[in-house]
């Protein structure tokens, strides 16, 4: 290789991909998984900030660590615990009257602080039965790194449930989002459309728990869609610019929580740290960009 | 139950509950219940930090809080809030993430920080608590009319020079306080909890807005007191119970309220 390179070049290579970046098994895993979490937050993210539902989103990711607690006690596997729990949030906050915009904000929190107490008493559980404080930081912050690559095929399962319930809804979905009195004068059903996104929003949530953990998932679900939102003028391009965010923020936070073993040395800092604030970077970026000179012309033509 | 090492725990937390009662009925009437949920919740990372620096875990608590405030009032100001809100709380939460790691050995603290820890209060918390206590209480009863005017109706309060946006500052302030000195007790989650549970159940009791205030007082102080005892019977932690019992007040609240509709 160094005959190919100069040296200064392999050095500053060397740099921002630490040795043996490529070739870690664990750094494969969490690419391909990241990157399944990011497309499908992304894309249902777009929606979901459409919609002005941010708070169902991260009321269902809080809530499935509810999940992530349960798996850990009965010793499945988290992803299971994770859905499971997500999917019943999405019925209760249906239930309990989360279409009424009005009581929206309201019906949201009171669910929410009822899925954290469960969740309170399921971690108690944890720490009483196997006596570790780390079930907590798990179920909550996830690691990217610690998924066994045995399920990698049933995440990317999930994956592309997802995606294809989004791709086969696209238009109602789409207008129920942006117009809701429009669909349903086209003779959409916007409150089944409205279920569905709930139910695609917990395969999303779900993925991403796993990921980065589940109080933080919501930085996937949010951060890209709503820089993408700020920039795009057209639904496909916003979904296209989230995506892309997305991954730079996923891939970018492996690299750098890979480099960081060698900036404090023997400790990692965490990947979901450098996830969420990239994404919140992201944000930021595409706000300033929308005020740029360029960005106003090329939104005028 | 009543045991002495308890008896803080108890004054604590009616403290608490008093302050939750109050800011929540004004939380849930904006409409900004994401909001204190997000403040407490960006808050805990200030522990951490707090921790790392060894410094008072309540400065730690009080700044991050007040960084939620500001980064919420500025990124809401050309963004729908509840992206705003959401936002905020990831980059604070990550940060957490971050300290957390750096510190190491602060597994347990973390579940106590998330989920309270009632047992172990002392005399010497308590009094910056009350103090804190009564100087938002105080402002919460100089503020009662204008800060229900502009909550039940932003128009005519401008019109009477009270302006919105100052208003959401200044609340968001009250929130970031009050979530800041009960975080250590009851937990970032459950602050949350028994700021919007009581009060969603007294918005639907009564339209009186007084009324609704002693309600939600009395309703959040019945909360936390049952919640301690169940607690010390079945050993379970403090915010299973919270939790529930808010949901459950506002599920009775809201089906009583559909009867007396009915009738």
């Amino acid at each position: 290789m160094s005959a190919k390179f100069p040296d200064a070049a392999m050095s500053v290579l060397d740099l921002l991909f630490a040795p043996g970046f490529f070739a870690s098994a664990p750094v494969q895993t969490a690419l391909i998984i990241g990157s399944a979490a990011a497309i499908v937050s992304a894309l249902i993210g777009v929606f979901t900030v459409l919609r002005g539902q941010s708070f169902a989103g991260h009321a269902l990711s809080d809530i499935s660590s509810a999940g992530g607690s349960v798996a850990f006690l009965l010793g499945i596997s988290a992803l299971w615990g994770f859905l499971g729990v997500a999917v019943l949030a999405a019925g209760a906050l249906e239930l309990a009257g989360l279409r009424r915009a009005k009581e929206r904000d309201l019906v949201t929190g009171i669910v929410l602080g009822a899925g954290l107490g469960l969740t309170a008493l399921l971690l108690h559980l944890d720490i009483g039965t196997r006596s570790s404080g780390g079930a907590a930081i798990s179920v909550m912050f996830g690691s990217i790194f610690a998924i066994p690559a045995s399920m990698v095929l049933s995440m990317l399962g999930v994956s592309a449930v997802a995606v294809l319930l989004i791709g086969l809804i696209y238009r109602p979905l789409l207008l129920t989002s942006l117009d809701p009195n429009l669909a349903s004068a086209q003779g959409v059903r916007v409150h089944a459309v409205g279920l569905l996104h709930l139910l695609i929003l917990s395969l999303a949530v779900t993925l991403s728990a796993m990921t980065i953990g589940a109080i933080l998932s919501t930085a996937l679900l949010i951060g890209p869609a709503a820089a993408a939102v700020q920039i795009a003028r057209r639904p496909g391009r916003a979904l296209i610019l989230a995506v892309l965010f997305g991954l730079i923020a996923t891939w970018g936070g492996v690299l750098l929580a890979y480099d960081s073993y060698a900036w404090t040395p023997g400790q990692a800092w965490p990947v979901s740290f450098f996830i969420t604030s990239l994404a919140f970077l992201i944000y930021l970026g595409a706000r300033l960009w929308k005020r740029l000179p360029i960005a106003r012309r090329t939104a005028e033509a | 139950m009543f045991a002495s090492y308890m008896i803080n725990g108890w004054i604590m937390a009616t403290i608490i509950a008093v302050l939750a009662g109050a800011v929540g009925l004004f939380v849930v009437l904006r409409g900004m219940s994401f909001a204190a949920h997000a403040l407490p919740l960006g808050a805990f990372p200030g522990a951490a930090a707090a921790n790392l620096l060894g410094i008072n875990e309540l400065w730690g608590l009080i700044g991050f809080s007040g960084l939620g405030v500001i980064g919420i009032t500025q990124l809401a100001q050309r963004q729908r809030r509840d992206v705003a809100t959401a936002l905020v709380l990831m980059a604070l939460l990550g940060l957490g993430t971050l300290f957390l790691s750096l510190s190491g050995h602060y597994a347990q603290g973390v579940y106590a920080l998330l989920f309270g820890q009632l047992v172990s209060v002392s005399r010497a918390q308590i009094w910056p608590v009350l103090a804190l206590g009564l100087v938002i209480l105080v402002a919460i009863g100089i503020c009662f009319r204008p800060l229900l005017l502009s909550t039940l109706s932003p128009d005519l309060a401008a019109t009477h020079g009270v302006s919105p946006k100052r208003t959401d500052f200044g609340f968001l302030l009250l929130v970031g306080a009050a979530t800041a000195m009960a975080l250590p007790v009851v937990g970032a989650l459950l602050v949350f909890s028994l700021m919007v549970g009581p009060a969603a159940a007294a918005r639907s009791l009564t339209d009186r807005p007084a009324t609704a205030l002693l309600l939600s007082v009395g309703l959040a102080l019945l909360t936390v007191w049952a919640s301690i005892a169940a607690a010390y019977v079945s050993d379970w932690p403090i915010g299973f119970f919270v939790g529930a019992l808010a949901a459950a007040f506002f599920a009775v609240a809201q089906l009583s309220r559909r009867f007396r509709r009915a009738a």
